[in-house]
């Protein structure tokens, strides 16, 4: 019977819940990694019993862990990230250079036909690749040349945290970076170039039409249609039909255009989700009531879902990585917030439940559709 | 041999208890001592000090006898104490938070 395997990566380790295709009783196991942050779980869509998961501390740094058997049991792989060669400077918060340096991963992306091959997304932000199973890493160092020397960190660090793989096309990659923009390879990640025309960033840069500079939070695409991505920058939900050559801005009614993720309905190419905070300055949803707007149009048009979610006194965040879709015929819908809970909804939205409601503040959500 | 003492976080990662035993060949240095924990335990590898330039992380503190080895330089020999295995060499989490 098939069912579904939710991997929550949290501030304080990972967890993993399961659950028939009903999806209404769960089993929680956990916490994996006591202790540990865990920026992000993702398991291969080649062989689904391979799991990678990112683990660190500010204490013993980056532990890269893998998993053979759908997340039973665990094995430590190589945490060696070292940039190619000399790793060179980026711009720094008073405008002078600064010095690459690893700090921690961000986005694990499993190869979409090999469990061996995995792509990291780190901070400072870089791209790496293992062919290994994740002993080793190498830089592919071409991304860092898209202007990274006028890349410069926010306030949340300046991390590469989305990772998008073409399946029409094993040659084309997306990425994104935190207050530097979307990138783009057509070669397999040789060479890359900024795809932010059409992102306006008139509060946060001095040029707001900036071919870097801009803070895109997540980006998202159905597999069906590679050309088509959904965005959700600092300010603004954005949308792009030419594989980011352009950007056009689909914000339409929501209450607020600020937010982390974005997600498309897996069966439904052009509905799409996200879940609006109240501004960059205060990050918690408008009013106190936790609502995921759904648009059916692909952008401008937007319903909200509030049925079993909080719609009082609610102040949690719901961050970049923290929200996913399964793939079963009923499209379900999970998010995480930063107040512990998961909530999953196994009717595209329409009705949410909490499947745990204590766990640490949540990083990240993935799903995996089991047969 | 020479007992050294992990904190938590790594005892966990290496899936050892919380005293372990290296055996050092020459001279038991700091560097030595930590090669070899590196070698016999290779998860640890970048946890306690940088992968390239072998330098301590941060947060990570090294004490022996009462004494904080932090700062001494990774090519002095240890304490006889612990080269003896009387006392053990501490790998330390610093203390952070409120």
């Amino acid at each position: 019977m098939s069912g579904v395997r939710v991997l929550v990566g949290t501030h304080k380790g990972a967890f993993i819940l399961t659950s028939d295709a009903k999806r209404k009783k769960w089993n929680v196991s956990g916490p994996h990694f006591a202790g540990w942050e865990v920026y992000h779980m993702n398991g291969s869509t080649a062989d689904p019993n391979r799991i990678y998961a990112s683990q660190s501390t500010g204490w013993f740094g980056q532990v890269i862990q893998r998993s053979n058997d759908g997340g039973q049991t665990w094995e430590p792989v190589g945490n060696k990230f070292a940039y190619d060669g000399v790793p060179g400077t980026h711009l720094w918060y008073d405008g002078t250079q600064h010095p690459w340096e690893f700090k921690r991963v961000w986005r694990l992306e499993p190869s979409l036909t090999d469990p061996d091959t995995v792509y990291a997304g780190v901070e400072d932000a870089a791209m790496f690749r293992s062919t290994d199973g994740g002993q080793n890493w190498q830089e592919l160092p071409g991304l860092r040349e898209a202007k990274g020397h006028l890349w410069q960190p926010g306030a949340g660090g300046m991390c590469l945290h989305t990772i998008i793989l073409d399946p029409s096309d094993a040659q084309r990659m997306f990425v994104a970076i935190s207050a530097a923009g979307a990138f783009r390879t057509d070669n397999g990640g040789q060479t890359w170039r900024p795809i932010n025309q059409g992102l306006r960033s008139s509060g946060e840069l001095p040029d707001a039409s900036a071919e870097v500079g801009h803070c895109v939070h997540n980006i998202a695409m159905h597999p069906s249609r590679p050309n088509v991505l959904f965005m959700q920058k600092h300010w603004d939900v954005m949308r792009s039909d030419n594989a980011g050559d352009s950007w056009n801005e689909v914000s339409g009614n929501l209450p607020s255009d600020f937010g982390f993720p974005i997600a498309v309905h897996t069966h439904e190419p052009n509905t799409i989700y996200v879940v609006p905070i109240k501004s960059d300055s205060e990050h918690f949803p408008p009013d106190g009531k936790l609502r995921v707007y759904r648009s059916r149009t692909g952008g401008d048009e937007w319903e909200a879902l509030t049925k079993g979610l909080p719609q009082s006194d609610c102040y949690v965040n719901i961050l970049r990585s923290a929200l996913a879709v399964d793939s079963l015929d009923s499209c379900g819908i999970y998010f995480g917030t930063t107040g512990g809970q998961v909530y999953a909804s196994s009717d595209s939205g329409d009705s949410w439940m909490p499947i745990v409601s204590n766990l640490p503040a949540v990083l990240s959500v993935e799903v995996q559709t089991l047969p | 041999m020479i007992r050294v003492v992990i904190p938590h976080h790594l005892r966990t990662l290496a899936q050892v208890s919380k005293e372990v035993e290296i055996h050092v060949d020459g001279l038991a240095t700091q560097g030595a001592v930590l090669d070899a924990l590196e070698s016999k335990y290779p998860m640890l590898r970048g946890t306690i000090r940088d992968h390239v330039t072998k330098e301590r992380r941060p947060f990570i503190r090294f004490f022996a006898c009462g004494e904080d080895l932090s700062l001494e330089s990774p090519d002095i020999p240890l304490p006889d104490a612990v080269v003896m295995g009387a006392e053990p060499f501490r790998i330390v989490g610093a203390m952070a938070g409120g």
